[in-house]
């Protein structure tokens, strides 16, 4: 038996903060860089006597997200406490929902490699954060500014059989949590954070293997190589007739391995149990329904309308709806244009390139879409040529002038008129007459090196196509 | 009857230290008090909801505003010990 | 004016009208306690800024402003409730030296209605008890007998109020915490419907349980504290929306017409000689006074105690686990090898034996393989003893019982066996579980010259018709003229 003869089962719990002003049960901010414990009072610190508070934008953000799921949302979901001794959690449990999710039964289509996929999700619940422990030789150190943001945990099913799936099911959430805009999906900053269970079975065996977790992974191609490398760990142990432990690891990207971070045996025994602090959350189905009016038009969807109403490319589409800011930044652009195609080359090119040369976000861009378009239209109307259209865009890139007042200032419109490009072209012709001669006599190639002639001295204002039929009309006499 | 290991298996679960005495004085009374509370195993309760909160409050939720009454000095002020405005503990790993 | 013998209400009125001073007041307590207390062991700390909050109250006076309804009044605080930059100690080691940057909502609100805190009271440690023997200050004693217990786990402010330390006081009631200190002290205290006072701010035992209260002389008094401290606040989720009635104001001071049901199951419990005889007396007086008298019976109450303990030491196990020596309270100075043992070492030294052993009971019944045998039974087993409440209270409006099969007991009498204790807690748990409203008001004498408290019990929310049995009885029983010889 070889690698090939496996099938990997993959399953993410997907940890989104959620994008609330305070906190999920108590009034402290969430603004992450905040100096050291200086976003905690008696509730997020555990102090005798605290009581949690919900809040309702948490609520009303994890609905969000379970409706962009495709789950069901629960008429009355409970919070629990799980329970288990750590510095970094105040209470000695976290309060989590356990048997009664708040979002149950979904799924998210994405694709992969052009091809349409579909996970199960099993469960989003709320919960709130833990705090964080750094570890300093013979003390640890507790910052509780963490300590209670609001966390949405998205489970999916086992139905990942890659690792390329499962970075694009996890990019598919994340872009699914920005344009709800209820997660800034940041992994580095921990903001959105991936834990990924792996086993492995020969293929066409129904029973599935022992199951290793993989936590805390903190970019998409992490995950991606985290879940390669633990694929081909398992099935080697499987090979070598080890037994595969049931444990939880921890990825060292340094190294591009896993290692065992805590064993089954220390499995905790979390004692959940309602919280009587917390009433269940009562989610009346007005409530659904006013959620799901405010629901945008999700990656996937738009992706879809792209290529249905403007023909783009799948490829141009997808990439396109990746962030909600990029597509509606290429709308808008379209909108002012009408030229979906000619749109979507100049946001995939001249756009992303600039911002990532100056490191900016779509946010940032110092072109409004508006002028963008508007400089497309005078491409598509003649007004200018597509050469000087670069010219126009890095001006307007820096100095943030409309298309129009740059072309006019800097008297860059196009030069369509015959007789004064007759006279340009009488003018090079005269001036290259051996070069004439070698054309007539059959040296095509020489024809470009006229077209050459002649922008050159139009400044490149002159019109290509009005300068082509011009030029071999008097060429060939 | 509850035996000197479950006992030791709580304990642990509930971080708390038991000495043989304590583990066997335990063992002792938690099997005569669990013993009694067996009583209610016998009720019947098929479909009965359970009754986690007697507050028949339908749902309450805060507005999601930030505010701040006490300082960090204040919430640091009771740490057994601290580090500039860290908790210390011993190590955690 | 007889500071000493005067109820709140007389003193509150006093102040208001400036025929005393508000320092005056606090002095006089002050005073008291300090002769006194080495006998009771009632507080564990006294409020070193009362006098300086009496001052401001006579100088808010003296301007013409109003310092509000409880202008001047002294109150003992059980200290459960967490006191803004005052030590609060739950009666705990792992709490020693605590000092709150929060004030509870109750306390709060007492001193925005113009009280003086006086001091912190002692209890069973964490609320754990229904002697106060278990607090690592030290047991409080009965003024009314010294060698006997206060009762628990409000002991100490059932003392100190029996014994005219303060002229009224806080308790919290998780099981009876109120109510059979109240009888064991002949006093009034009531434990509110769930929900009517906010917990935020007291140190939680059984969340789904625990409720702050009034304690004092007389059902008036009792009044106008629950109406002070009732009501919606925004840091508890479980807090009633409802409107708060004017209790003190609006209370018919006879039962005529009322239908008192009288327990049948207390009637078949082994209650002694003294508790029976006060029991119908106070049946008959009632129905003298033109209530009407029907039988009910809650026969889940029988297994009301094991449901109480299941439930309760299972949210407790779970509350206190927070009390691990990082963030507050003691910390171990065992040198420890891992995290493991740090906690276990710190929480073994600080919490005494019996929150050792509830944190053990309630552990066992959450723990894996037992939740359902227990947590969950307990919980359905809740909802049909709250139903049968619900069937009761269709046929009366409230129902009579004993607090306690007998009044109070001699210190060190019940420590050994933890069950036999439990088992004593039969009257009183039944309302915690079920979230009704209840009151203990003082219903005769033993022969040993203890006092013997009566309950009343009503539907959620009805606390009215408790302050109005409780005051019809009040005045109809000569009682208030015997005092506790400590005074």
């Amino acid at each position: 038996m070889s690698f090939d003869h496996f099938d990997a089962v993959i399953g993410l719990e997907i940890h989104a903060q959620l994008l609330t002003e305070s906190k999920i049960f108590c009034r402290d901010s969430t603004h992450f860089g905040a100096g050291d414990n200086e976003n905690i009072c008696p509730v997020c610190t555990g102090m005798p006597g605290s009581l949690p508070v919900l809040n309702r934008q948490a609520v009303e953000f994890s609905i969000k997200t379970g409706l962009a799921l495709n789950c069901d949302i629960r008429r009355q979901s409970v919070f629990a406490r799980k329970q288990y001794f750590y510095p970094d959690l105040p209470k000695g449990y976290q309060i989590s929902q356990y048997d009664r999710p708040l979002c149950e039964n979904g799924h998210v289509d994405f694709l992969v490699d052009g091809q349409m996929r579909r996970v199960s999700i099993v469960r989003a619940h709320m919960e709130e954060d833990a705090g964080k422990s750094t570890h300093h030789g013979d003390y640890s150190l507790i910052n509780l500014n963490r300590a209670g943001i609001p966390l949405l945990e998205i489970v999916s099913g086992p139905d990942l059989r890659s690792a390329r799936e499962a970075a694009e099911y996890a990019r598919a959430v994340r872009n699914i949590l920005r344009y709800l805009g209820v997660c800034d999906g940041n992994l580095e900053e921990g903001s959105l954070r991936c834990d990924v269970n792996v086993s492995v079975r020969p293929k066409g065996q129904k029973e599935l293997g022992t199951k290793v977790e993989i936590k805390n992974i903190n970019s998409f191609r992490f995950i991606e190589k985290a879940i390669e490398y633990e694929i081909h760990r398992q099935i080697d142990c499987v090979l070598n007739r080890e037994a595969i432990v049931q444990e939880t690891r921890l990825y060292d990207a340094d190294k591009n391995r896993t290692f065992t971070m805590r064993t089954k045996e220390d499995a905790h025994d979390y004692r959940y149990f309602p919280d009587p602090d917390l009433l269940p959350l009562t989610v009346e189905e007005a409530w659904i329904e006013r959620m799901r009016a405010t629901l945008p038009e999700l990656p996937l969807a738009m992706a879809t309308r792209f290529v249905r109403d403007f023909q783009l490319p799948e490829y141009d589409a997808f990439l396109l709806t990746q962030e909600r800011e990029l597509a509606d930044y290429f709308e808008r652009t379209n909108r002012a244009c009408g030229n979906p195609k000619a749109a979507s080359n100049w946001v995939m090119t001249e756009v992303l390139r600039n911002l990532n040369e100056t490191g900016k976000t779509i946010l940032e861009v110092p072109v409004p879409a508006e002028h963008l378009g508007r400089m497309i239209r005078m491409i598509d109307t003649g007004v200018i040529s597509g050469k000087i259209a670069k010219t126009v865009f890095g001006e307007m890139w820096t100095s943030g002038q409309e298309p129009d007042a740059i072309v006019k200032d800097k008297g860059l419109v196009q030069i369509t008129d015959v007789a004064s490009l007759e006279r340009v072209i009488d003018q090079t012709l005269a001036e290259n007459a051996a070069n004439l001669e070698a054309y007539r006599s059959g040296k095509d190639k020489l024809f470009g090196f006229f077209v050459g002639q002649v922008m050159k001295a139009t400044k490149g204002q002159a019109s290509p196509e009005v300068v082509n039929e011009l030029l071999k009309k008097k060429m060939q006499r | 009857m509850i035996s000197q290991e479950t006992i030791r298996h709580i304990a642990k679960l509930a971080r708390l230290e038991v000495t043989d005495a304590e583990a066997n004085e335990f063992a002792a009374q938690l099997s005569a008090v669990f013993d009694h509370f067996q009583e209610i195993a016998q009720l019947d309760t098929a479909g009965v909801e359970p009754m986690i909160t007697p507050s028949e409050i339908a749902l309450y939720l805060r507005s999601d505003q930030v505010e701040r009454q006490e300082t960090v000095e204040d919430l640091l002020e009771n740490a057994p010990e601290k580090s500039g405005h860290l908790f210390k503990v011993p190590p955690v790993v | 004016m007889d500071l000493t013998e005067a109820t709140l209400a007389e003193i509150r009125d006093a102040v208001r009208a400036k025929r005393v001073k508000a320092v005056e007041v606090v002095a006089h307590f002050q005073r008291r306690i300090e002769t006194l207390d080495n006998q009771l062991n009632s507080f564990i700390t006294v409020n070193p800024r009362a006098m300086e909050e009496a001052t401001q109250i006579d100088a808010i006076l003296a301007s013409g402003r109003d310092p509000g309804p409880l202008a001047g009044v002294p109150i003992a605080v059980k200290d459960l409730l967490c006191t803004k930059n005052l030590a609060t100690t739950a009666a705990s080691n792992i709490l020693r030296g605590f000092v709150p940057p929060y004030s509870a909502t109750v306390v709060k609100r007492l001193q925005a209605a113009g009280a003086v805190i006086l001091g912190k009271t002692n209890l069973d440690e964490f609320g754990m008890g229904s002697s106060n023997e278990n607090s690592a200050f030290g047991v409080c004693r009965n003024p009314w007998a010294l060698d006997h217990v206060p009762g628990g786990s409000s002991g100490g402010t059932a003392a100190a109020v029996a014994a005219r330390l303060a002229p009224a006081g806080i308790g919290t009631d998780t099981g009876g915490s109120i109510r059979q200190p109240a009888s064991f002290c002949g006093l009034v205290g009531i434990k509110p419907t769930y929900g009517r006072v906010s917990r935020f701010g007291i140190v939680s035992y059984a969340s789904s349980l625990d409720q702050a209260g009034p304690m004092a002389r007389t059902a008036q008094d009792c009044a106008i504290l629950l109406e002070t401290i009732a009501g919606h606040d925004d840091w508890d989720a479980t807090a009633s929306m409802r409107p708060v009635p004017s209790w003190s104001t609006d209370t018919i001071p006879s039962p005529k017409g009322m239908r008192i049901g009288v327990l049948q199951e207390a009637l078949s419990e082994k209650i002694d000689q003294d508790t029976s005889t006060v029991l119908n007396t106070a049946i008959s007086t009632l129905r003298q006074l033109g209530a009407e008298i029907t039988e009910v019976s809650i026969p889940k109450l029988r297994h009301a105690v094991s449901i109480y303990y299941l439930l309760a030491t299972s949210e407790a196990s779970s509350n206190l686990a927070r009390y691990d020596g990082v963030r507050y309270g003691y910390r171990s100075r065992k040198q420890t090898s891992d995290l493991e043992s740090f906690y276990a070492a710190t929480r073994s030294e600080g919490f005494g034996t019996e929150v050792k052993r509830r944190i053990m009971m309630g552990t066992y019944a959450l723990s894996s393989g037992y939740y359902d045998a227990f947590y969950l039974k307990a919980s359905q087993v809740r909802r049909q003893l709250r139903d049968e409440y619900m069937a009761a209270f269709a046929q009366c409006d409230v129902i009579l019982s004993p607090v306690t099969t007998s009044p109070a007991f001699k210190i060190g009498a019940r420590i050994s066996d933890p069950l036999e204790m439990y088992l004593n807690d039969i009257f009183t748990t039944s309302a915690n579980l079920a979230g009704l409203p209840a009151i203990a008001v003082p219903g005769g004498f033993a022969e040993s010259g203890l006092p013997i408290g009566l309950q009343f019990t009503a539907n959620h929310f009805d606390e009215h018709n408790l302050f109005r049995v409780a005051t019809a009885l009040e005045q109809a029983l000569p009682l208030v003229k015997k005092v506790p010889h400590v005074i």
